[in-house]
């Protein structure tokens, strides 16, 4: 009987799930439609001619423009996606940096090195969207925003002497642009935790799980960066898709004891290495939210050259060996100027699981040797002068090999020019004469106009803004070394100006060199999976060539921190000397002259006066002189000290009275 | 010191002078100006010849001279000046033309210190013998020249290409239109000298009495009582009374020739920014010391020092102290108007924001003027040996501080300090002994004995 009453409700049961199952599927649909947020994770490692190993962790977040989730977001993170609708940032970059990129043997032409080498220390720099009167303010919001955001002293990029605006040589040149650096900033692990809580898995799993902190901190170079880019206008209000790449590029050294045991035994032989080798830990499984999740070994195209790849035997080499098998393997797509090919070799996280980690290796068997293509010329910059009043800076230039091939594929040409923007900003007690800029070009000195094409400087107000340069130079292309020096003066700041470690010297953050007529690029061959892989379409974007010069340091004299109270003290008692001595001689009268006046004062007025003069003599211990008119009676005596003892009493009365 | 400057006035003037110019010339064709243009002694952020090539060197690439903090100085000498930092003969020094400015400003300068002298000393002469004392009294305007073209430190400032001959050159021009009564020199002096650095706007003040009583002389009382000693009036004799004609044709030259700086100056920066930028980074940046690199002053240490939010008071404090003296010493001194201007000059470049030693060169050099009067000042040796002293200890102890690093900020500052301290001397002892001559004069006139000195 129940059963028989049972069947509507299982009817109606059955009815509702299978409306609730249409309205969810209609729902997912509808998200579909909307584009919905996306989550992305890759590795990827190359192995760099000096023995070393890059790993470059690739996250993005992208959220769509969201006009019925409002401010809800599933994947990506709230605090960005509010940053950029409160400041109105059309793009943002952000990078921490620690140590050195190595132009010479980790290379600067590729996308890797060009988008990823950053100036050590912090450099952020932020495009606006919002009217031209707004953007120092909205920069200052930024700041104090980001600082909170990422535990670091961006702050101080706060104060207009700090940021520039550059015109047009930094390449994501526009007017609204803002840039500036901290280059003595510190970079530690409490930079990178709030980094990584912007990935929705943080890093308890996927990828992320390799940022294992002490072997990360150990490297030689370690960049993390955080660029956002807001798609669509974004004036009308909220309504923008925001991307966010968090990337972080780290060199490191494949362990070191082998690496020694290898050296002592052969040479040139390339250590080999292992995921769990370097970072110490494995990938177990993908993060569930990301949608690729893949790791990429990128033999680039001096290290496929030397190995004998190509297009034929790249899935079996003798020189190597892999302890996985890849998934897939990219070919680049073959450029006019090189012969050889880079080699990507893919693998997914998604087959592996907890049981079974993903742990990739690669064994050398032959030693190899190769070079990494490089910048068109290799960018230097010191400082000239010795001692703490006066110096110049210097930009040199030199050519690389790759300028030697460019040279020789163009020279059929006769006029051909190689154009060098350099950006360079320095703080304002570096007081540069922009008068004094000198070119060299093959160490001989040539005539400013002749090699600047372009040039902008604002100079530097004291304590306001910081001094810009923007040059291009028009180089021949057979240009062996170039040179650019300019003179400055080394400012003097008051004791409150000066770091806390004011005789360590203070940082000019380094010049920019682009090479504009350069991009870099790695077109791997089509391929629709390429599509999805968002770290392979931002190798295919043409980025243009540039490195960024050493951060220089600038010693600075100090005055004595111990010493204000002794120096006002001193100063003012000089001051005081000059005054009151000056004084003095200008209201002297001789001793004569005094007496006389006095007589004649005596003379022609009473009593008051003359008791005054008694006082004043009396006060200043002399004796009186023998009067004119000697005291007559003794009722003045006594009218004296009664009036005597009424300004005392009135002078009481007036003290008690001020002090009460 | 006194001494020393008779013995160089007896030999032949003009001999001295082409030395001089020789020694210039030589000393410019040294490679690099021995580096002198960099010396913190000779530029100021104001006189600095690298800074006024800055400045031109923005002016041409279209910005304003003003646009960094480098250029502080006038764009009228931006624009006399500038191609000069530019201009190279082949062969020749770098600088060659512009240091053959300053050589012919100093030249100039010495002329007009020497033609004043004379004047000066043919008023002296003549009040002298009104009052019926003869006396052998020293060529002061030679004597005052050669100090001025033979002083190391006028040398310096030269060869170190600073501008200060050329503003010292504007304040003397002033000084030796009013002695002889030129009244629109006079007013373009002054006008110009304020122009160029506004601490000789004081000027004004014995540029007015000169042209209001004429140049020095004995106090006006004394006059009157040696008259009435001898009983007779004769009022020809008498210093004339102060007369307003003069001043009020002053007031309107320099009204005029003020008028004109300025409009040229806005034509030069009409593009940039216009009057109010230059006076803001001219006059603005003189009082309120922002450049704080090592100078001979003592202000640059202090407010490196001092806390921030005492800076203003000092600041007012230190430029009252200024204006304070003027009064009195115009009140004491105001029969004497060359020698107020000496004290004036003198004060202004012990106390002004950036001095440098082409200011202490002309007040050295308008020293000479009154070598008779002087005769008796106290402390002369101890002064030339204390100067001797800091001119050669100060660039030891910059050396060691700034490039051997071994030194400390303390160590110049100490001989800065000196340097004030020494300043003050000569202007207290200077003072001091110019109204103790002039009660010599009164005593010898009542006939009183001499026990006026003490």
């Amino acid at each position: 009987m129940v059963l028989l009453q049972r069947p509507h409700i299982l009817l109606l049961l059955i009815g509702t799930h299978q409306f609730l199952q249409c309205w969810i599927a209609f729902g997912s649909v509808n998200e579909e439609g909307q584009k919905q947020e996306e989550f992305s994770e890759e590795l990827l490692l190359k192995p760099l001619p000096d023995h070393k190993l890059l790993a470059h962790f690739h996250f993005q977040s992208s959220g769509p423009p969201s006009t019925s989730n409002g401010c809800h977001h599933h994947l990506f993170p709230k605090a960005i996606s509010q940053l950029v609708q409160k400041f109105r940032i059309k793009e943002m970059e952000l990078s921490f940096t620690k140590g050195r990129w190595n132009y010479e043997s980790w290379g600067g032409f590729d996308p890797l090195s060009s988008s990823n080498a950053k100036p050590p220390g912090v450099e952020l720099w932020a495009v606006f969207d919002v009217p031209q009167h707004h953007i120092d303010a909205s920069w200052k919001n930024l700041t104090h925003t980001l600082s909170g955001l990422f535990c670091a002293s961006i702050n101080f990029l706060e104060s207009t002497a700090t940021y520039s605006t550059p015109e047009w040589s930094f390449p994501p040149a526009s007017g609204n642009v803002r840039y500036g650096t901290l280059p003595c900033e510190a970079v530690c692990t409490e930079n990178l935790t709030p980094w990584l809580k912007l990935l929705p898995c943080r890093d308890k799993a996927g990828i992320a799980l390799l940022l294992d902190r002490p072997s990360l901190y150990r490297g030689f170079y370690h960049s993390q960066q955080l660029h956002l880019t807001s798609t669509g206008s974004s004036s009308e209000g909220i309504d923008s898709g925001i991307i966010l790449e968090q990337t972080l590029t780290v060199v490191l050294q494949p362990n070191s004891e082998m690496a020694i045991e290898v050296h002592a035994s052969e040479k040139h032989i390339q250590p080999s290495w292992s995921l769990s080798s370097i970072f110490g830990k494995q990938v177990s499984g993908r993060c569930v939210l990301a949608k690729p999740s893949s790791v990429y070994l990128l033999l680039d195209r001096g290290l496929s050259a030397a190995n004998g790849l190509t297009s034929e035997n790249f899935w079996s080499n003798p020189s190597f060996e892999l302890s996985a098998n890849p998934d897939r393997i990219f070919l680049e797509e073959s450029s006019s100027h090189s012969k050889s090919l880079s080699i990507l070799y893919m693998f997914q996280v998604e087959k592996y699981c907890e049981s079974e980690p993903f742990d990739i290796g690669l064994m050398w068997k032959v030693p190899v040797a190769w070079l990494c293509q490089q910048t068109p010329l290799h960018a230097s910059r010191f400082l000239m002068g010795s001692g703490n009043e006066r110096a110049a800076i210097a930009i040199s230039l030199k050519s690389t090999q790759f300028t030697e091939g460019f040279m020789s594929a163009n020279s059929k040409d006769g006029s051909c020019e190689l154009r060098v923007d350099v950006f360079q900003v320095v703080p304002w007690y570096v007081k540069v004469y922009f008068h004094s800029l000198r070119v060299f070009v093959d160490q001989q000195p040539r005539a400013v106009s002749d090699i600047i094409e372009k040039i902008h400087v604002s100079p530097s107000k004291d304590k306001m803004s910081p001094g810009v340069m923007e040059v291009v130079l028009k180089l021949p292309c057979r240009v062996n070394t170039a040179a650019l020096t300019i003179e400055f003066d080394k400012g003097f700041l008051r004791i409150d100006e000066y770091l806390p470690d004011a005789n360590q010297g203070f940082d000019i953050p380094s010049a920019i060199i682009s090479f504009p007529n350069f991009h870099a690029s790695m077109v791997f061959l089509e391929d629709d999976s390429l599509n999805k892989s968002p770290l392979l379409s931002k190798f295919q974007e043409k980025c243009p060539v540039m490195s960024y010069t050493e951060v220089l340091l600038v010693p600075l004299t100090t005055p004595d921190f111990s010493m204000p109270y002794n120096v006002i003290t001193i100063t003012c008692t000089v001051f005081a000397l000059y005054f009151g001595s000056l004084l003095n001689v200008l209201q002297r009268r001789v001793a004569e002259e005094e007496r006389f006046l006095k007589a004649k004062a005596a003379k022609k007025t009473g009593r008051l006066p003359l008791l005054l003069s008694k006082l004043s003599a009396k006060l200043r211990g002399r004796r009186l002189e023998p009067l004119h008119s000697p005291p007559s009676s003794s009722s003045f005596i006594n009218s004296k000290l009664v009036l005597k003892v009424i300004l005392v009493a009135g002078l009481a009365v007036g003290w008690q009275y001020f002090f009460s | 010191m006194e001494k020393v400057k008779k013995k160089i006035g007896s030999f032949s003037f003009w001999n001295w002078v082409t030395a001089s110019i020789i020694f210039r010339l030589i000393l410019i064709y040294f490679p690099k100006n021995l580096n002198l243009s960099s010396r913190p002694e000779v530029s100021t952020p104001l006189t600095s010849f690298r800074r006024l090539a800055e400045g031109y060197w923005l002016k041409q690439s279209f910005m304003s001279p003003y646009a960094g903090s480098m250029y502080h100085g006038s764009p009228l000498l931006l624009s006399l000046l500038g191609p000069l930092t530019i201009n190279r003969i082949e062969g020749q020094p770098n600088h060659l033309l512009y240091s053959l400015v300053s050589v012919i400003a100093d030249v100039v300068s010495a002329m007009l210190i020497r033609a004043t002298g004379q004047n000066l000393r043919l008023a002296y002469l003549r009040s002298l013998e009104s009052l019926d004392l003869v006396k052998q009294i020293e060529v002061s305007g030679d004597i005052a020249a050669l100090i001025y073209l033979c002083n190391p430190f006028t040398i310096v400032a030269c060869v170190g290409l600073s501008t200060s001959p050329i503003e010292n050159m504007a304040v003397i021009l002033c000084l030796y239109g009013a002695c002889s009564r030129l009244i629109p020199l006079a007013a373009f002096g002054w006008v110009i000298a304020t122009h160029l650095s506004l601490y000789s706007a004081i000027l004004i003040i014995p540029v007015i009495f000169l042209l209001g009583c004429g140049p020095d002389s004995p106090p006006r009382k004394l006059f009157l009582q040696r008259h009435q000693q001898k009983e007779v009036l004769n009022q020809s004799k008498l210093p004339p009374r102060f007369s307003w004609g003069p001043v009020i044709h002053f007031a309107f030259w320099a009204f005029l020739w003020s008028v004109y700086v300025l409009v040229l100056c806005g034509i030069s920066l009409k593009q940039f920014g216009g009057l109010w930028e230059m006076f803001k980074s001219t006059y603005g940046f003189i009082l309120t010391v922002e450049d704080l690199s090592p100078n001979i002053g003592v202000l640059w240490y202090f407010f490196a020092e001092v806390f921030e939010f005492f800076r203003n008071f000092f600041l007012i404090v230190f430029h009252v102290n200024i204006l304070f003296m003027i009064l009195p010493l115009a009140i004491r001194l105001r029969h004497r108007p060359c020698y107020l201007a000496f004290v004036y000059v003198a004060i202004c470049s012990m106390l002004k924001s950036y001095p440098s030693v082409g200011d202490s060169a002309l007040y050295l050099g308008l020293l000479g003027w009154f070598v008779n009067e002087l005769a008796d000042m106290q402390f002369s040796l101890f002064l030339f040996c204390g100067y001797v002293g800091v001119s050669l200890l100060s660039p030891v102890m910059h050396n060691l501080w700034i490039w051997r690093g071994t030194g400390n900020a303390n160590f110049y500052f100490a001989t800065a300090m000196v340097y004030a301290c020494l300043q003050i001397v000569l202007v207290v002892e200077g003072v001091s002994a110019m109204l103790n001559h002039d009660r010599k004069l009164r005593n010898l006139i009542t006939g009183k004995p001499q026990d006026a000195k003490s």
